[in-house]
């Protein structure tokens, strides 16, 4: 790879050192072209052909592909543009591929929700087809023949008959002085012609990654800019009563101080206000901000008690609360007696807890603003900054760094927007640096869950009447002030869409009040639906002396389309993805024989546990192993993931996703829990928010990706949340201990 | 005056001496290689190598680097990538890729000193460095792997 790609390919990232001050440590940073001042400028623009956003072609045969969607380690900043090479036939290893800044014109940007591949599949498909025909027409005109002659394979057009070629980079000037093709002219590739999609590609920024080069939010520089950390309300909602500067003003490289509005309800995306110390290098901005001494009015959100809170939760739980879904009638069925069985579920709050913190550098000049940030949202981002520092969002150029990390956390562009209005103040560029306490103590957490459930079983184990509530306080309290009731969106995420046979089934939700802001992570409300139901299905099989697998085949019954809209649930539908029973049996099944399910007797220690969860349109089956020991200490040997995610455009990423789903699965059920005390995070660094670490991931994730015709669906998430009731319910069959609320390591487990 | 070695080159530094190195490397000398995750020595993201020793630069104060050979990510594979590197490489390791610089680093001195540890030894040697994307499965490989490419 030449110098010139070099540069250019860290100047998209947001990485703006020099290579020459990469190499060892020179003292002088300085700026590549792309920081000073060209927004946006990707050379897929500047390349003689460039029919469409998402594709040029250049004279030398450099093919630019850009990438829409943020890349925080799913791989979709390799797996679109693969897609778009694919039908282009273009040589993958003379692919360049850029970071687009936000801007509409691009279509949603905001990744999140398990949709990148399934939304951009065809419009990267179509796009790349489109420049290939163009490129064969470019040719068979050259050369005075039919393009039906023509083929473009592999970078060049080639004409069978004769033998000729033409490279890409040779036919770009003349392909881009025609007219671009209408799209029913344009051919997409037979599946048996794939050169890329469903095949393994590497991580396009792999090198970058082993060697330190890659960018992240982080690492973006610029000349003269300041550094700067700041104090935040400790409560939600809390407003600055007093502070002194004096001895934050002391330390040496602090130059200022500034203090930033607390924010007006609801707060969205807003920041949340607070002291910011401003300095010339990260630790003297951090040093100064420990030494402002700041008084805070907490206001009502000081209230929040986590140990109370949970009881009203599960008090709620058991009330009747809003009608979501209704088949037969269960309390009817309970009112007539018989074996019932019921049981409380719990999931605390969680952090994202990314490894690279939320971080933003800013620029704001003459009444517009760059910026340089980890964001999975950068239309948020322009939203939200120009709002903070009164300027159009056409005014704000949102440059996408690699993200360290996202998990639904950077979605919110509360700091980009701090970054923005301390330049705007400063007059200077600011990078905004949040600790690991700022993003413990101020996240936009997880909500936490309680959940009811009943059942009555019939003669042969089966329920015959379920009952299901789940309460929560709802994402929606982040943008609408006292929200209480889950949206449809989060009914609908393994809630309203209980895929069970149950002639006589009510599904419920109850208010819930929230005091700090909700958000969503990796999976949402699957995380706390799918542990209720993924649990209590394991529980009746065990209360009906039947074999769990066996019993979750039952429950799911005979091969069908569940057709919620038809029961009158106000469910969120994906038009072309219906809930296909048939294939959640199939990855039970799947999973269950790889995992060699019942081949051992459980107990003495050792167990597996198996639940089943369709999420993102992808059905998933986990299969976990134990093993405790005697003090409660929990090994994972293996886990066996199937899944059918219909199309599958990169196995090599998808893997990698469900191998890492393991892992945040095992945060999720061994240690994670954030809690308040009078409206303070307790926590604050990995101490005491624990994660998974090497010695007690899962020794071994093994993934099946069941064949499949349907369109891709997603992969980021849908691994998530089968895993914690999978777990538990090892943990039952190892221990005989049924653990309903989470962490495990609450009830002495470790 | 403090001065170190760092990727091979004399370095002076005159600024307050309690600076954890990983600021300096950072926003002193432009060296992003290592991160920062958590401040406290608990996630391994900003680790480099201090005489050939894994050490954590966020909580290593300026004054005890002094005089000491500091290697970073850049510094690692000197003409060329180091087989750890490699490695990670042909195992796909990286997901979001933060905290590999840090990961490698550490994995790098453990096989200096030992290059075919057990697994109870990497799990030792490698559980000061968290990765949040779950990694660790095929970190293990690549450690495994670039073991006998260094006996």
């Amino acid at each position: 790879m030449s110098t010139f790609d070099n540069v250019s390919r860290r100047g998209f990232l947001g990485h703006l050192v020099s290579a020459g001050a990469l190499v060892l440590g020179a003292r002088l940073v300085s700026v590549p072209a792309q920081a000073a001042g060209s927004a946006g400028g990707l050379r897929a623009n500047d390349a003689a052909l460039h029919p469409n956003l998402f594709v040029g072609v250049d004279t030398d045969g450099t093919v630019y592909i850009v990438a829409t969607r943020s890349e925080m380690g799913t791989g979709i900043r390799t797996s679109l543009p693969l897609i778009l090479a694919d039908e282009l036939e273009a040589d993958w290893s003379r692919v360049r591929i850029e970071q687009a800044p936000g801007d509409k014109k691009y279509g949603d940007q905001d990744t999140d929700g398990s949709h990148s591949v399934r939304d951009f599949y065809m419009p990267m498909r179509e796009a790349g087809a489109t420049v290939r025909l163009m490129l064969v027409r470019a040719a068979a005109s050259t050369w005075g023949v039919p393009e039906s002659e023509c083929e473009g394979r592999l970078h060049e057009v080639a004409h069978p008959a004769t033998g000729r070629k033409l490279g890409y980079g040779e036919l770009a000037s003349a392909a881009s002085k025609l007219p671009v093709p209408k799209k029913e002219e344009v051919r997409l590739k037979p599946k048996s012609a794939w050169r890329y999609i469903g095949k393994e590609t590497q991580p396009y920024d792999l090198k970058d990654f082993v060697t330190g080069r890659a960018g992240f939010g982080i690492d973006a520089r610029l000349d003269g800019m300041l550094y700067a950390s700041i104090e935040h309300p400790p409560v939600l909602g809390g407003k600055l009563k007093s502070f002194d500067n004096k001895a934050a003003l002391s330390v040496a490289g602090v130059q200022r101080t500034e203090l930033l509005d607390p924010f007006k309800p609801p707060h969205a995306f807003q920041p949340l206000g607070g002291v910011a110390v401003l300095a010339s290098n990260t630790w003297a901005a951090m040093q100064g901000r420990k030494k402002l001494n700041v008084q805070w009015e907490d206001g009502a959100n000081a209230v929040y008690n986590s140990a109370p809170y949970r009881e009203e939760l599960l008090a709620t739980a058991k009330q009747p609360g809003r009608l979501i879904r209704n088949a037969g009638n269960a309390e009817a069925e309970f009112a007539k007696g018989g074996k019932v069985f019921e049981a409380s579920y719990y999931v605390p709050h969680l952090a994202h807890a990314s490894m690279e913190p939320p971080m933003a550098l800013a620029n704001y000049r003459d009444g517009k603003v760059e910026v340089w940030t980890c964001t999975q949202n950068p239309q948020g981002a322009q939203d939200t900054v120009a709002q903070a520092v009164g300027v159009a969002p056409a005014d704000v150029t949102v440059h996408v760094t690699l993200l360290g990390g996202g998990f639904g956390r950077k979605s919110k562009p509360d700091y980009v927007a701090e970054a923005a209005f301390l330049s705007k103040k400063a007059g200077k560029p600011v990078k905004v640096v949040w600790s690991r306490e700022d993003d413990i103590k101020f996240d936009y957490y997880h909500a936490v869950a309680g959940m009811y459930m009943k059942a009555k079983l019939g003669g042969d184990g089966k329920p015959v009447a379920w009952l299901q509530r789940s309460v929560f306080p709802p994402i929606q309290s982040t943008f609408e002030q006292n929200a209480q009731y889950g949206s449809a969106g989060e009914m609908s995420m393994g809630w309203s869409d209980v895929p069970y046979d149950i002639p006589n089934l009510r599904v419920e939700n109850g208010p819930a009040p929230a005091h700090v802001r909700i958000g969503w992570l990796r999976s949402v409300s699957n995380i706390y639906h799918a542990f209720a139901v993924g649990s209590f299905a394991d529980e009746l099989a065990h209360e009906a002396g039947r074999d769990p697998l066996e019993y979750l085949l039952d429950l799911i019954g005979k091969p069908r389309v569940l057709d919620l809209k038809a029961q009158g649930v106000n469910y969120h539908d994906t038009p072309g993805f219906p809930i296909e029973t048939a294939r959640l049996r199939h990855v039970l099944e799947v999973a269950a024989e790889k995992a060699q399910w019942g081949k051992r007797k459980p107990g003495n220690g050792w167990g597996m546990g198996i639940a089943v969860h369709r999420s993102f349109l992808t059905y998933v089956a986990t299969v976990v192993e134990v093993e405790v020991d005697g003090s409660g200490k929990v090994t994972i040997p293996r886990v066996h993931y199937a899944l059918d995610a219909g199309l599958i455009a990169n196995p090599e990423r998808v893997r990698s996703q469900f191998e890492g789903a393991s892992v945040f699965g095992t945060s999720i059920a061994l240690f994670g829990e954030i809690t308040a005390t009078n409206g303070r995070i307790d926590q604050s660094n990995f101490n005491d928010y624990v994660v998974t670490r090497i010695n007690r991931a899962p020794r071994e994730t093994f993934v099946y990706m069941v064949e499949s015709e349907a369109p891709p669906a997603g992969v980021g998430e849908p691994g998530v949340p089968p895993f914690a009731p999978a777990l538990c319910n090892a943990v039952f069959a190892a221990t005989g201990k049924r653990v309903r609320d989470l962490p495990l390591s609450r009830h002495g487990f470790a | 005056m403090i001065r170190l070695t760092i990727n091979g080159r004399e370095q002076t530094f005159d600024g307050d001496p309690e600076m954890p190195l990983l600021w300096y490397l950072r926003d002193e000398l432009g060296l992003t290689g290592a991160k920062f995750g958590c401040g406290e020595g608990l996630c391994g993201a900003c680790t480099v190598h201090q005489n050939g020793a894994a050490i954590r630069a966020c909580i290593t104060p300026m004054k005890r680097a002094a005089g000491k050979n500091i290697v970073t990510i850049e510094g690692l594979g000197a003409g060329g990538l180091h087989p750890v590197q490699k490695a990670w490489m042909k195992h796909n390791v990286p997901q979001c890729g933060y905290c590999q610089p840090g990961q490698i680093m550490q994995a790098a001195a453990l096989l200096a000193r030992n290059n075919s540890p057990s697994e109870e030894q990497i799990d030792q040697n490698m559980s000061g460095n968290i990765c949040r994307c779950g990694t660790y499965q095929r970190i293990k490989a690549a450690i495994r792997e670039a073991g006998k490419e260094l006996a």
